[in-house]
């Protein structure tokens, strides 16, 4: 079986954190991705960037509305992903507005920190 | 420096500054750098150039020198030295000499349709667009928002933040969503201007900088992307509406209704400009832009003050083919007065109605105010007055609240009821 993993927190209070507990944090990170690597477990991760990042596509009537932010409604869930290399974001909005969610539900879309 | 090089500095950077920038961003492709970099390329010229003379092509120069500042910060910072300076290295280099108007032209355009993306809210294009494409400080744009100068520092910053993380495009869009991308351009032109027009709260009815900032970009639009219906219908909009502003309010800062405006204080060559704008953006072939058809309605206000009657039936007409456009609360109502001019005050009174329980507009104070107005024509003073103490409840706007003070006072007094409120 294949899952994915889904990191949530609270991005302010993590930010408060001070540099010496996040230094730390992203050792661990670095520790716990070496392990699971070395496990066979390991398909795919990334570090998203913050949620002000974020911006939501959807589809209505065949017209394509972008907004800012991640505004999927309270009774969304997530329901899949991409992962998706595109040359800026009007490129990744455009595939985004494509999967067949978009016309349904919202997709969001939110950058990856490079490495 | 002596004075007519100072005066001509100033002049040259005055004109230069926002083509400057909108290169420097398309070259460096980061708004602070390109900030920085202007700054420091007008500082170097301002060094130089009395003593070396102005330089035959002034703009060549500034993005040249901003360009080599940028590229010796980028050289010092150690993160950025290898991606920056080789992206920078295969750029085509636009400030040469034969450098021309139409290369600077698409880079402003590249900078509107960045700063008006989709992917930014509403405010934050509009902050974004006045700060960058009109070169307000962002003390005056915070102005413009009724909003501290820290709180709106903050919002661009987390504007510009996002361009970067998000990669949001520094270009023009293509031809497949360019109309659409246009539409949400104008809508923060409009938005600009009609902030201008009656600032959301305070006291002051109308900011003439905005408008006037509005419309300036209206014209720059215009030039880069001519003969579009719907840009030439907004301009036209705009013109028609800052040409009457003077007659608007009164030297006590009243509001004035369009009846009792002195049109001889209007703007003649705005009016000119705007009329003719209009027929063009009816004329093209393209889709009917709504602006054009709102610009269409103030033509046929302008021009009631040469027929000494205004054409209510066309005027009700073109709301009716403006609801098929944008059918919105505020487009109703105005349709409704629009019908009470040719139907009567119980045919609008019975639209406003209905209007009204759809829900949803229980604070629009200008829906209030108009029930008050057709109630006091029906001759039913109870219910006007009450319709006009709705209206005084929501609204904001210092001199509206007058106005609205003033009928409710009248009303009262016709019948003999004490004065309050």
């Amino acid at each position: 079986m294949n899952y994915l993993l889904l990191i949530y927190a609270n991005e302010t209070e993590t930010m408060a954190m001070g540099e010496a507990v996040l230094q730390k944090m992203s050792g661990e990170y670095m520790d716990f991705t070496k392990s699971i690597v070395q496990a066979g477990n390991f398909k795919a991760g990334d570090r998203l960037r913050s949620v002000s990042s974020a911006s939501t596509v959807r589809v209505r009537n065949g017209k394509v509305a972008i907004t800012d932010g991640p505004f999927a409604e309270a009774r969304e869930q997530l329901g899949g992903y991409y992962l998706i290399e595109a040359k800026n974001l009007d490129e990744a909005t455009d595939i985004a507005s494509r999967i067949p969610g978009a016309r349904y539900g919202s997709v969001e879309v939110r950058p990856i920190w490079p490495l | 420096m002596s004075a007519p090089i100072a005066g001509l500095v100033e002049t040259v950077f005055r004109r230069e500054s926002g083509r400057v920038l909108a290169t420097l961003i398309r070259l460096l492709g980061d708004f602070d750098l390109a900030e920085e970099a202007r700054q420091e390329a007008f500082a170097a010229a301002i060094e130089r150039w009395p003593s070396q003379g102005i330089p035959a092509n002034p703009r060549a120069w500034l993005i040249s020198a901003g360009r080599n500042k940028a590229v010796d910060r980028i050289r010092r910072d150690i993160v950025f030295r290898t991606r920056i300076a080789e992206a920078l290295g295969s750029a085509e280099v636009a400030a040469s000499d034969e450098a021309d108007d139409e290369l600077f032209g698409d880079d402003r355009l590249r900078l509107i349709f960045t700063c008006c993306h989709p992917a930014l809210n509403h405010e934050a294009q509009i902050a974004l667009t006045l700060r960058e494409v009109c070169g307000l400080s962002t003390q005056a744009v915070a102005r413009a928002f009724l909003i501290g100068e820290e709180t709106m520092a903050q919002r661009l910053v987390r504007a510009k933040r996002k361009i970067r993380d998000a990669a949001i495009p520094y270009e023009t869009p293509d031809a497949s969503v360019l109309e659409q991308r246009i539409d949400g351009v104008l809508a923060v032109v409009y938005g600009v201007f009609t902030e201008g027009y009656a600032v959301t709260a305070g006291a002051h009815l109308i900011d003439a900088g905005l408008c006037a900032e509005a419309i300036r970009l209206g014209r720059l639009l215009q030039a880069l992307l001519p003969g579009r219906a719907a840009i030439m219908g907004l301009l036209a909009l705009m013109l028609l509406h800052d040409a009457r502003r003077p007659s608007r309010i009164s030297a006590g800062g009243d509001v004035i209704l369009l009846d009792d405006q002195d049109c001889s204080q209007w703007d003649e060559s705005e009016i000119h400009e705007g009329l003719a704008l209009v027929e063009k953006s009816l004329r093209t072939d393209a889709q009917l832009s709504h602006y054009a058809v709102q610009a269409a309605i103030a033509a046929l206000h302008v021009r009631a003050r040469e027929d000494h009657a205004t054409d209510w039936p066309q005027i009700v007409g073109l709301y009716e083919v403006l609801l098929r456009l944008q059918p919105t609360p505020v487009i109703e109502l105005n349709h409704a007065v629009a019908v009470s001019m040719v139907d009567g005050a119980a045919r609008a009174l019975d639209l406003v109605d209905s209007l009204a329980a759809r829900g949803g507009v229980a604070q629009y104070h200008l829906l209030h105010a108009a029930r008050g107005r057709f109630l006091q024509q029906l001759g039913r003073g109870n219910e006007a007055c009450e319709a006009y103490t709705t209206a005084l409840h929501s609204a904001t706007l210092e001199p509206e609240r007058r106005f609205l003070r003033a009928r409710i006072q009248a009303l009262q007094g016709s019948f003999g009821a004490p004065v309050s409120g």
